[in-house]
């Protein structure tokens, strides 16, 4: 009988012991630390002293009184705005070229997946800098082409720094495209052959088929690229360290600079909540969006 | 034609996405003068100057050290993920128990999880715990399966493999863990060498955190050292600076190289709905 309940306790919770190491790891590192940044944020948390609660003050002064929130916050977006689409809209035309049943297709996969290996790297980000520097490479380029060209300060212009670094995140545009590439793969033929016979053309089944195909993965790889780029930081940091007149403090940056090199971590708590919360806002706001867009099959 | 017009495309864009790593190699042999101003490709007088004072290092420490050092914890760090990723996948794919669907909405949630909400408080846990300036900060959440990409990866590359096999191995004795090891993990070894090169990518290219956890330099690994030399190297050495990143770039290359298959259809298996 005692045996018999063993073997039915043993059934029931075989899947939970695997899942021992990530509750005990989720509990730990992951929601340990949301709910304690969460108390932080309403308290004057420096590391160095105690601290005390100081209620709403935080984030007041991130609204009222802190004027290099306001131009992170602008930076930010505007680091987004320019890198989530073109990433987005490259590697799904990229991705519909590379669909083709051509000779030697997959080594152009294998070359432009190749920068997004080295992702936030150091070594790729002052490759980048070498690149867009006054005495750089992109300058040299353009001087051979054109004569009498003055070379041009792309990093420490205000109007250009921001761009820079974003186009970074553009070349690296590979996981989405092998996203994208698996999502094609998987719209069955049928399809399109039903749309030949009736007579559609090329940007009419693109339209039709082959993007409402992909719509579920397009989201997915929207919404997980937004929140990565909303938190990037190297680029910012070794490229241009925020700067032209912080035209690129990106609020990876911003949280860096205060909770790590000033130790006002109660504060940078709060600014990290603030970030979750526009995370959290864009995320619904895309969801809803696209809710008459996305295609489900079941 | 047609194809003609798309293997030229396919080229100029092939051409744009390497010809920065390209000029990164050629250069890494140029003397400093030549690098900027000529737009040469190939070195005029291939000098390899570059590399062995960049190998030289800060004097105490050469660039070897911040090589191995970054293999110390990168190696690590892939592995047991790896190890962790597959029991807890193997977990939520295989079994029915209590609570599994708020448990599977928990970790999917976990994955949109924005990382800078948990530096801090993160950062002052493992300062308490002695684990600063030390990698634990790395290891030891591998060993409990915290990055849920991988969880997920895991899950989607089990559902591939039919249940039948389980059921065969239950029938000839095999207990869950038997039947993991010895009838599933030969079958997942692709997925699993995929968790481990991304992994190892990651962590090698991974800069906030080894910038916040990790201060004295002879535990440095390539990517503080690389921006240290970057700081210190007077606007003369820039090729010294150039051929660094090429060096510490090159284990990663050979990651991909050895394992681009793996690695991409690892990631492909993100787009799956589950």
């Amino acid at each position: 009988m005692q045996n018999n309940n063993w073997k039915k306790w043993k059934r029931k919770y075989t899947g939970m012991f695997y899942l021992t190491p990530w509750i005990i790891g989720f509990l730990a590192f992951q929601l340990y630390p949301l709910v304690m940044s969460f108390l932080y944020s309403f308290t004057d948390f420096t590391m160095l002293n105690d601290y005390k609660f100081v209620g709403l003050q935080n984030y007041i002064k991130i609204f009222t009184n802190d004027r290099l929130f306001l131009k992170s916050m602008k930076a930010t977006f505007m680091y987004v705005a320019i890198a989530l689409p073109l990433k987005m809209i490259i590697s799904l035309f990229i991705a519909g070229l590379l669909n083709q049943k051509l000779k030697g297709i997959s080594i152009f996969k294998v070359v432009y997946y190749l920068p997004s290996i080295f992702g936030g790297s150091v070594a790729i980000t002052i490759l980048w800098r070498f690149i867009f520097m006054k005495t750089g490479l992109l300058n040299t380029l353009i001087g051979a082409l054109f004569s009498g060209y003055k070379a041009f300060d792309w990093i420490g212009s205000p109007k250009t720094s921001l761009p820079v670094i974003s186009l970074l995140q553009v070349w690296q545009f590979g996981s989405s495209m092998v996203l994208f590439l698996a999502g094609l793969k998987q719209v069955p033929d049928s399809l399109y052959e039903a749309a030949d016979i009736d007579g559609a053309n090329a940007v009419q089944k693109y339209f039709r088929i082959t993007l409402p195909m992909l719509s579920p993965i397009i989201l997915f790889n929207l919404v997980m690229q937004m929140i990565q780029l909303f938190q990037d930081f190297t680029a910012a940091f070794v490229i241009t360290g925020g700067g032209a007149l912080k035209e690129t403090y990106l609020y990876g940056l911003m949280l860096y600079e205060n909770g790590f090199r000033y130790f006002k971590m109660g504060y940078a708590s709060a600014q990290s909540w603030v970030l979750f919360v526009i995370i959290i806002l864009f995320t619904f706001a895309i969801f809803r969006l696209s809710d008459g867009l996305v295609h489900y099959e079941d | 034609m047609k194809k003609i017009l798309s293997y030229a495309f396919l080229c100029l864009v092939a051409l744009i996405m390497i010809y920065p790593l390209i000029w990164l190699v050629f250069s890494s042999f140029k003397p400093n003068s030549e690098i900027f101003g000529s737009i040469r490709l190939l070195p005029q007088k291939w000098q390899t100057d570059s590399y062995t004072l960049g190998w030289r290092g800060t004097g105490q420490n050469s660039f070897g050290r911040f090589l191995l050092n970054t293999l110390e914890l990168v190696v690590p760090t892939a592995a047991f993920t790896t190890i962790s990723s597959c029991l807890v996948g193997y977990g939520f794919a295989r079994f029915t128990f209590p609570l599994k669907k708020l448990l599977m909405i928990l970790m999917i949630s976990t994955l949109m999880l924005p990382n800078t909400v948990l530096v801090i408080p993160r950062f002052i846990l493992f300062n308490r715990l002695g684990w600063n300036d030390t990698y634990y900060p790395f290891i030891i959440p591998a060993m409990f399966a915290c990055t849920p990409f991988f969880i997920y990866m895991m899950i989607q590359f089990f559902r591939g493999i039919p249940r039948d096999l389980d059921d065969a191995a239950k029938i000839d004795g095999c207990n869950s863990f038997k039947t993991l090891i010895y009838v599933l993990l030969p079958i997942l070894k692709p997925a699993m060498f995929s968790a481990f090169l991304f992994q190892f990518i990651w962590t090698w290219n991974d800069f906030f955190n080894v910038l916040i956890y990790i201060s004295s330099v002879s535990k440095y690994p390539v990517s503080l050292a690389l921006r240290m030399s970057l700081d210190s190297a007077s606007a003369v050495n820039w090729s010294t600076v150039l051929a660094m990143s090429l060096v510490s770039m090159i284990p990663c290359i050979l990651v991909y190289m050895l394992g681009q298959k793996y690695l991409i259809d690892g990631m492909a298996t993100q787009g799956i709905k589950g």
